[in-house]
């Protein structure tokens, strides 16, 4: 004859290995969820909500060949880097969405932008951002242009722009856009007006 | 163990696989073609061959390849070994092959093809890899000259332009662009102590002379380039009078053991009187690994660029320049080895060439020069050595893209931070390529390519006062 306690202490263990099993199972799921490609392309931080104001993006437009200034409402947070990064942010949102005028990887993003020095701006691409571009001079350089010439515009001072592709030197965009040299901003929009 | 001997020679065994190549001289372009191995049998690809040479078109459907080559039009069928050329059959060595919508024909066959397409004689020296169309063929001939010291003169029927290798012992003339032939001996032996014979060999698309000689040898060159004169340089002497590393009684010295190549127009001592031919370098962007723009599912933008560029050669030369490939296969350069090509050569013009699937017509790019750089003395910084050529640059893609506009291509004109333009210390423009009416067809289509370097030759042409070349 088992003893009644020794059966009821196999119950509460049997149930504490079923009770384990369900919350690994539930834990397992939720680590998937974290790891799949849909939760990469979500943004890392929310948009910054508040008072919107109006800036100029510069658009490249495939099609023309050339950027298109265009006025957008868009909440931009108050310190000047943050500022910065959130101006490129909306107009990559501009090139992810369909029917855009000058496509781009919809999982292109600004790491970050560092304003190192008075008149120098770096901007940091994630490598989806020049992995996934377009190859070619033309889309290469619209996207060059437009980056460089929408933060120059809508941030006073930036005269000197660098391109990193996640924090590293990398030596063209999508094997044409040198993105080893330093983009004199006036330069650039002597050259864009020319065109 | 033993596997670690096997695996190391075997990687030395692919690593000295030497890539195959074919010479076709003809009097209106001479080229090379990669030569590639099918089924035991060596093949060169259709369109390479032919373009160069005259006005072709061509459609495929991965089966079936028809032809136009000037007035004469041809059919193959991918695994046949028969197939047509203006109404007549014709029988290949091997079956012909179609991949990736490029048509190959087997090496064997291309004496017969070349006769039935360019009507004219033709010559392949088959075990050298090396086609003659027409009589054109270079005949050397040798003179020593038994002074102190001793001058072996060898003249050319037709101006050369070899590399030039010394090694110990002898040095080495390599014709890899011109149809020079065997001097009727493959050796010939001098009554000399110093230049004691030169040996004639000819493999895999070149032409060698091999001279044997005990002293250092120096080559200039004169009469328009069909004369090269080498001459036995004096010993360099230690401070008792002795050649240096020779003791009495010893062998004489060999020369430098490092082997060294210079390009026959890097000679010291070049007595050069007639003007040369200005000097055009080509560069087909990309290849080998790096494919460039996809511009289909099967089509890379470095295979483009390269057929263009033949094309474009064969449109500068007609027009008096002398034109450098910067690649003639599907191999890859780094950006600086472009633009040393350029500015080692000192070129006239230095073209880039690519191709891209977006927009129309073509585009022409000069360089946007970065901040940083400016002279440091007699030294320029390499990321901006393009600043004091770039004003030319610009008046050479102004032409370009007005003759590309009277040929009816839809044009742009524009600055690019493109490499390796800021590199290049001459006159550089890089053009793109892009579709026609006939989609991105039109960037195989010969016809297409065809208008396009020819607008661009008579672009270059038309400004080549302001290049430095005579009219």
């Amino acid at each position: 004859m088992i003893p009644r306690s020794l059966l009821i202490g196999v119950a509460i263990l049997l149930l504490l290995v079923v009770a384990m099993g369900v919350y690994l199972r539930q834990m397992r799921r939720r680590a998937g969820e974290l790891d799949s490609p849909a939760a990469a392309l979500l943004p890392v931080a929310p948009p910054p909500s508040g008072p919107t104001e109006t800036v100029t993006l510069y658009v490249a437009d495939d099609a023309a060949g050339t950027l298109r200034a265009r006025a957008a409402q868009i909440p931009l947070p108050g310190g000047r880097q943050q500022r910065a990064e959130e101006l490129l942010r909306a107009l990559l949102r501009i090139y992810q969405q369909p029917g855009s005028p000058h496509p781009l990887p919809p999982a292109s993003d600004i790491r970050s932008i560092f304003l190192v020095d008075p008149g120098a701006a770096v901007i940091d691409l994630n490598a989806p951002f020049a992995d996934q571009h377009r190859s070619g001079i033309l889309s290469e350089q619209l996207t060059v242009n437009s980056l460089v010439e929408t933060l120059a515009v809508n941030v006073p001072g930036i005269q000197r722009v660098n391109i990193l592709v996640e924090g590293k030197t990398r030596e063209t965009l999508a094997g044409h856009a040198d993105l080893t040299q330093t983009f004199d901003v006036p330069t650039l929009e002597q050259a864009a007006n020319q065109q | 163990m033993a596997a670690l001997i096997a695996t190391v020679m075997f990687f030395s065994a692919a690593h000295s696989v030497e890539e195959k190549y074919l010479s076709v001289y003809s009097p209106v372009a001479t080229y090379t073609l990669p030569v590639l191995e099918r089924s035991g049998h060596e093949y060169v690809g259709l369109l390479e061959l032919l373009e160069p040479l005259g006005r072709v078109s061509s459609e495929s459907n991965g089966h079936l390849l028809k032809l136009s080559y000037n007035a004469i039009d041809a059919e193959f069928v991918a695994g046949k070994t028969r197939g047509r050329i203006h109404g007549r059959d014709f029988e290949f060595s091997s079956p012909f092959i179609i991949e990736n919508s490029r048509g190959f024909v087997p090496v064997g066959s291309l004496s017969a093809l070349l006769s039935r397409f360019v009507g004219a004689q033709v010559n392949f020296r088959e075990s050298a890899r090396r086609l003659f169309i027409g009589d054109i063929g270079i005949q050397p001939s040798f003179h020593l000259d038994a002074g102190d010291p001793p001058k072996l003169v060898i003249s050319f029927s037709a101006p050369v332009n070899p590399t030039i290798a010394t090694a110990p012992g002898e040095l080495r003339m390599l014709f890899k662009r011109d149809p020079v032939v065997s001097p009727g001996s493959q050796s010939i032996s001098f009554d000399d102590k110093i230049i004691t014979r030169a040996t004639y060999s000819e493999n895999n698309g070149v032409a060698e002379f091999a001279i044997a000689t005990s002293q250092p040898l120096m080559a200039s060159f004169s009469g328009d380039r069909k004369t090269i004169t080498l001459s036995a340089t004096q010993q360099p002497t230690t401070s008792n009078g002795t050649p240096s590393g020779v003791s009495n009684g010893s062998p004489p010295p060999n020369p430098p053991a490092a082997a060294a190549s210079v390009t026959a127009a890097a000679v010291p001592g070049n007595p050069v009187s007639a003007p040369r031919r200005p000097l055009a370098v080509v560069d087909p962007a990309h290849g080998g690994d790096e494919r460039g723009a996809a511009l289909s599912d099967s089509l890379a933008e470095k295979d483009v660029t390269l057929g263009f560029a033949r094309l474009l050669r064969h449109e500068l030369e007609t027009r008096g320049f002398a034109v450098a490939l910067t690649r003639d296969s599907d191999t890859g350069l780094t950006l600086d080895q472009r633009a040393a090509a350029a500015n080692g050569d000192h070129a006239a013009i230095y073209i880039s060439l690519h191709a891209d699937s977006l927009g129309t017509g073509a585009r022409v790019y000069t360089s946007l020069l970065p901040v940083e750089g400016g002279a440091k003395g007699e030294f320029r910084a390499w990321n901006s050595a393009q600043a004091p050529a770039l004003e030319i640059s610009r008046a050479v893609s102004a032409a370009i893209g007005g003759e590309l506009q009277k040929n009816a291509f839809p044009v742009r004109t524009a600055s690019a931070s493109l490499r390796p333009l800021n590199n290049v210390f001459v006159p550089a423009v890089a053009v793109e390529l892009a579709p026609g009416p006939g989609g991105v067809a039109d960037l195989t289509s010969a016809n297409y390519q065809q208008r396009a370097a020819a607008a661009i030759a008579d672009g270059v042409v038309s400004v080549r006062d302001r290049l430095g070349v005579q009219p």
